[in-house]
Order: structure tokens, then sequence, then C-alpha cells
């Protein structure tokens, strides 16, 4: 081989290896994560995935840096000033999961007028220059009611599942499914809160079980499910179908009776990988793309045809998780406009 | 050299060091817009060192101050921004209590901190109670004040050193000043001397109270809305900043100066450790690990001034 074909051959590689990335005008860009809380499993999963996207995308030479920061206290005075500390760093884009959602305004409003892009999502800020990645709660009360109606066309009757009284995650799912259950024949005959814990749920679903008429589904909030199941397994009442919340132990108790029975239901909750949407979400604005203020976070529902991956994938104490890519994002942002 | 100037010697370096070591970690720090960034959170917990030196002073410990500020953040970020005339009367009101609470306290023997600790959870209820869920939003002067273009100098510098000079000659140059450290020094011969304690003891916590009105006030400034938990971190950091500051938790040894320049130092160390990138697990520890290297080397300072 001549030298000239080697070169040749060297040119020709490094342009079919510099197209993909030629699109994004967005390689010497820094984008930086600023997180409130980092002590439940789910923030922990959330900045496991931000780590692994965000240097997968600095190898790939897609954005310069992704780096996560942590405030040391779930304070927002130690965010405001946190924030403040990224803007002197110089980063392009802030994705914020924040401790209040005005008492950081402030500092979110600097950073805009420093020219730096914010997203926030999950815990999210109300300074209207910032985009709001947020969860639709109601729709996930809707989405459980509709799954029911499907199996039950005929109806019946469902018990309720709700979470910690008071607050407004809590409010807002129910009040999707009492919604959402006035279009169908169901009919919610009982409601405890299981306080998203699942010996809570375990305790007050056995409690009111006595007092029920046949009830033939279960409507939760996430991390009740196996609670009720446990409680409904405990009589001689037949298993109602249990709308799972992507627990491992939910998933793992589901594909046993699977196994055993042939048992049926559906599971939902919000991904920890949503950092990683925030992330692509920032990418794309610092790529010029046209990005609507407020986006949702799409649901990660476990089906039956894709149990058997859910729960290969999902560690013991966890929650089923997934890593949204930047063709995702394009969808996410593409359904709001 | 006086005794004075070689306490607050010690808080003037450290805060030089730590801010060399920004500078250094961060360059773009060193401009007009940096210095703002990095300080102008430093405002608030500045005034709330204020107004826990006033406590301090007369040999008494707040641990209510952060819940108190966060308390006037809800009430500046709701009524003074709704209806301004009852907005000001419930801030008087609150600095009223304040006084009430140091006569209360004086003329029953009581220990200020159980009653400051019983205070922090009235004063945290009332905020959850006007502010339910965070939100509301800043008077308008407020913001203009907070985020005013000062020339030459940012306002994140100027406003600590107005209030320092100010609070200054209230405590140091002022006849009232004097009687209120002497409290703190000597009770029982400010007594014989026929002065009230139970007045001067109200006029300290009143003091106490209107620099904490003003902490929530800055703090609405700058956030532009309020929620009832901002400022729980205050109680500690004002403590800590006193200290740091060169002042001593008994004999009515407190420096304004130095109290302020201690609320700039503990904000700068944070600061300096996330610049660091030092893991959060760390940053707790690593902040007080800075606290306690320069209560150590003040202690080597004491001695010597001791032993002179």
């Amino acid at each position: 081989m001549t030298l000239k074909a080697i070169l040749l051959g060297a040119a020709a590689g490094i342009i079919t290896f510099a197209a993909p990335v030629a699109e994004a005008d967005t390689s010497d860009k820094r984008i930086a994560l600023s997180n409130n809380y980092a002590g439940n499993s789910w923030r922990q999963a959330m900045l496991e995935s931000w780590q692994k996207n965000g240097d997968q995308a600095v190898t790939d030479g897609v954005v310069a840096a992704a780096d996560a920061f942590t405030t040391s206290e779930n304070q927002a005075t130690e965010q405001a000033a946190q924030i403040q500390n990224m803007i002197l760093q110089g980063y392009d884009a802030i994705v914020i999961n924040a401790a209040s959602p005005t008492a950081i305004n402030g500092a979110v409003k600097a950073a805009c007028d420093a020219g730096i892009t914010v997203v926030s999502f999950d815990g999210i800020v109300q300074e209207p220059c910032a985009w709001r990645i947020a969860v639709d709660f109601q729709q996930m009360g809707r989405e459980q009611v509709k799954y029911l109606a499907e199996r039950y066309p005929d109806g019946g009757n469902l018990l309720e599942i709700r979470g910690l009284a008071g607050v407004f995650v809590d409010d807002e799912i129910s009040a999707g499914i009492h919604d959402e259950v006035t279009n169908t024949n169901f009919e919610i005959v009982g409601s405890v809160h299981g306080d998203w814990a699942q010996d809570v749920a375990q305790k007050a679903v056995a409690g009111i079980l006595p007092s029920l008429p046949e009830i033939v589904g279960v409507v939760t909030q996430g991390g009740d499910g196996y609670g009720a199941a446990q409680a409904i397994g405990a009589t001689d009442r037949p298993m109602p179908t249990i709308v799972m919340g992507n627990r491992q132990d939910e998933l793992q108790w589901w594909a046993d009776e699977q196994a055993a029975n042939g048992y049926e239901t559906t599971s939902l909750s919000i991904a920890p990988g949503v950092s990683t949407l925030a992330f692509w979400v920032a990418q794309q604005i610092l790529d010029g793309q046209d990005v609507p203020k407020d986006l949702t976070v799409p649901f990660l529902k476990v089906t039956q045809d894709d149990l058997v991956d859910a729960l290969k994938t999902t560690p013991k104490g966890s929650v089923a998780n997934v890593e949204y890519t930047q063709d995702q994002a394009k969808d996410v942002i593409a359904a709001a406009k | 050299m006086t005794s004075d100037r070689l306490r607050l010697l010690l808080p003037v370096l450290s805060l030089a060091v730590l801010l060399g070591a920004v500078f250094y970690l961060q360059p773009r720090a060193m401009s007009y817009f940096g210095l703002n960034l990095l300080f102008n959170l430093a405002i608030p917990v500045a005034l709330a060192t204020i107004a826990q030196m006033m406590i301090i002073m007369v040999n008494d410990i707040d641990l209510s101050v952060g819940t108190f500020v966060s308390f006037c953040a809800c009430v500046t970020a709701t009524f003074v921004h709704d209806t301004p005339l009852l907005g000001y009367a419930i801030l008087a009101g609150a600095i009223l209590a304040y006084a009430a609470l140091g006569a209360l306290i004086q003329l029953r023997g009581l220990p200020a901190i159980v009653v400051t600790l019983g205070m922090s959870f009235v004063w945290g209820g009332l905020a959850v109670l006007i502010l339910p869920s965070p939100g509301g939003a800043s008077p308008e002067w407020l913001r203009t004040l907070m985020t005013l273009k000062t020339p030459l100098v940012p306002i994140a510098v100027i406003a600590p050193l107005v209030i320092a000079f100010a609070v200054h000659l209230l405590i140091r140059r002022s006849w009232i000043g004097v009687i209120l450290q002497g409290v703190g020094g000597n009770e029982r011969a400010m007594e014989r001397a026929g002065w009230s304690v139970v007045r001067l003891r109200a006029t300290s916590y009143g003091l106490a109270g209107l620099f904490g009105v003003l902490a929530g006030m800055c703090l609405v400034g700058l956030t532009t809305a309020a929620d009832a938990n901002i400022a729980l971190r205050y109680t500690l950091l004002s403590i800590a900043g006193v200290i740091l500051g060169g002042g001593e938790f008994v004999g009515g040894r407190i420096s304004p100066f130095g109290a302020v320049i201690g609320a700039l130092t503990l904000t700068l160390a944070a600061s300096f450790l996330s610049f660091l990138r030092l893991s959060p697990d760390w940053q707790i520890g690593a902040q007080g690990a800075i606290l306690i290297l320069v209560l150590a080397v003040r202690l080597l300072f004491v001695r010597k001034e001791a032993t002179a």
C-alpha cells in the first residue's frame, strides 16, 4: 500500500467519523446540572443517568462538558448561590432540579440575563425565562383508569390508594383518577392513604378490605402496589388488577403471579432518567432549535410484553429506569409544539 | 496595635486568603459582575449575623434567627407587596414581639436558648400560614434596590460595608451601644448604676428584630419570591459568623465589622468549595473544617494577647 492510499483511507475515515458530529453546533458548549437533593434511590438513579449520558455525550463530542453539582443541604438559598457560581464558571446551559419553585427565581433571572439557557425539570422554577419540563400528575391518574376501562368495559368497583396527605402530588394524581372515573362505569368504593410506602399501604388496605364489596381493580400512586397485593393475597378474595408503579418489588411480584396464573396488569411512573431528557432539551436549545417553554415528561410504562426486560435491568430496591436519547427529546419537543 | 484591631485582623486575613483562592480558581470572578454574583447573597446573611450579634452582645443566643428571617421574607413577599401599610405594620409588630421576648427573658430569668428555640416553631408556623405554598412577589422598589447598578463597585460589596459602618457607629460610638455592651460585660454593675436591665435587654432584642426584618426584606429583593423554609440555614450561619468575626459568647465582646466579614467569609467558603469541584458529600465537612481552622488560629492569637 502506498503512502497516498493510506492518506486517502485516513481522510475517508475522518470524513465518515466526522459526519454525525458535523450537524451539532454545540461541541464547545458546557452544560451543568444543579441538583438540590441526593438522599433517596430515585435521586441517586437520576444522578447516575446524568453522569452516564453526559460522559457519553462528551466522548462523542456533542458537548464539551456535562458536570453535575448537588447542594450539600436541601436549601433554596444554597442552590441560588450554587447557580450564581455556575454563571461565574461560564456554563452555557444550566439544568435545574429546584429546591423551591420560587426562591431561586432571582438567581435563575441572573443566569438568563447572562445569556445562559436554563432548563428546569421535576422540581421546576416559575421564572418565565426558564424552560420547564413538568410531570403531568393528573394524566398519571387518568392513564391508570383508562387501562382498567379497557380491561373491564362493563365497569366495577375500584379501590384507590393515595399518597401522603396534604402533598400537592397526591391531590393531583387523585384528581386525575376521580375525573377519569366519571367517564367510565367504575365506582371508587374505598380510598386509603398508603404514603407511597409498601408497609403503610399493606396495613391501610388490610384495614379497609373487610368493609368493601368485591373489587375489580386497584388504582395506586407508585410504591404501594406490592403492599396492596400482600394485603389482598392474605384474604380469600380474588386478586384484582393492581396498577403498579415500576418499583422492583412490584415488578417481581407481578412476574411471579404471571408465571403462576397468568396475572396481567400495567405499570407506570416517572423514570429517574428524566435528567437525561432535560440534558438533551438543553442541548437542542443551544443548537438553536425552537423549543416551547413548557414541556411534559413522558411516563415510563411497563406493559405485559416488556415486563421481563424491565425486571432484568432494574436493581433490587430501585425503580425501572430509562435514559433518553437525543431523538426522543426531539419527539417530546415536537409533541409540545 | 490595640487588641480590638488585632482581633479584627484574623477575619480580614481569612477573607483575603479565601478571596485570593477563589480568584485563582475562577479568574472570571475578578470583575464587577463576578463580585456581585459572589457576594449578593451574603447581604441578607450579613444582616442576620448582625441580628444574632445583638443577642450575643447581651450574653444570650438566638436559635430562631433562621425561621424569623423566613417569616419576614414571607410577609414581605405577600403583605408588603399587596397591602404595604398592613405589611409594614406586621413587620413593626414582629420587632415589638422580639423586644417583648427580651423583656420576658430578663423579667422571668428564662434561658434565652430555650425561649428562642420555642419561638422558632412559632415563626416557622406563621410563615407556613402566610405562604402555604412557595410564591409571592418582591415589592418593586426592593427589587430595584437590590439589583442597583452602582458605579465602579458593585452593590454586593458596598452594602455590607455600609451595614458594618452603620452598626459600628451605633454599637461602638453611641452611648446606648456602650451601655448595651455593658449588659453583656457585667449585668449587675449596670443594674447598680441605676439602669433598667429589662429595658436594655428589650432594646437589644428589638435591634435584633429590626435587623432580622431587614435580612428578610433583602432576601426577597434578591430572590423575587419567598418560601416558608427559605432561610432556615441562617440560624447556624449567623452564630458562626459572629464567632468567626472575633466575637465571644460571653462578656459583650463583639465586633460589627468582624461579624459582617465573618458572614462574607462563610458565603465565600461555600463558593470556594464548589469551585474546587469537591463532592457534595464532603462539602459540609470541609466547611466545618475551614471554620475550625480559623477558630484554632484565633486561639493562638488570644493566647499571645494574654501573655503579652
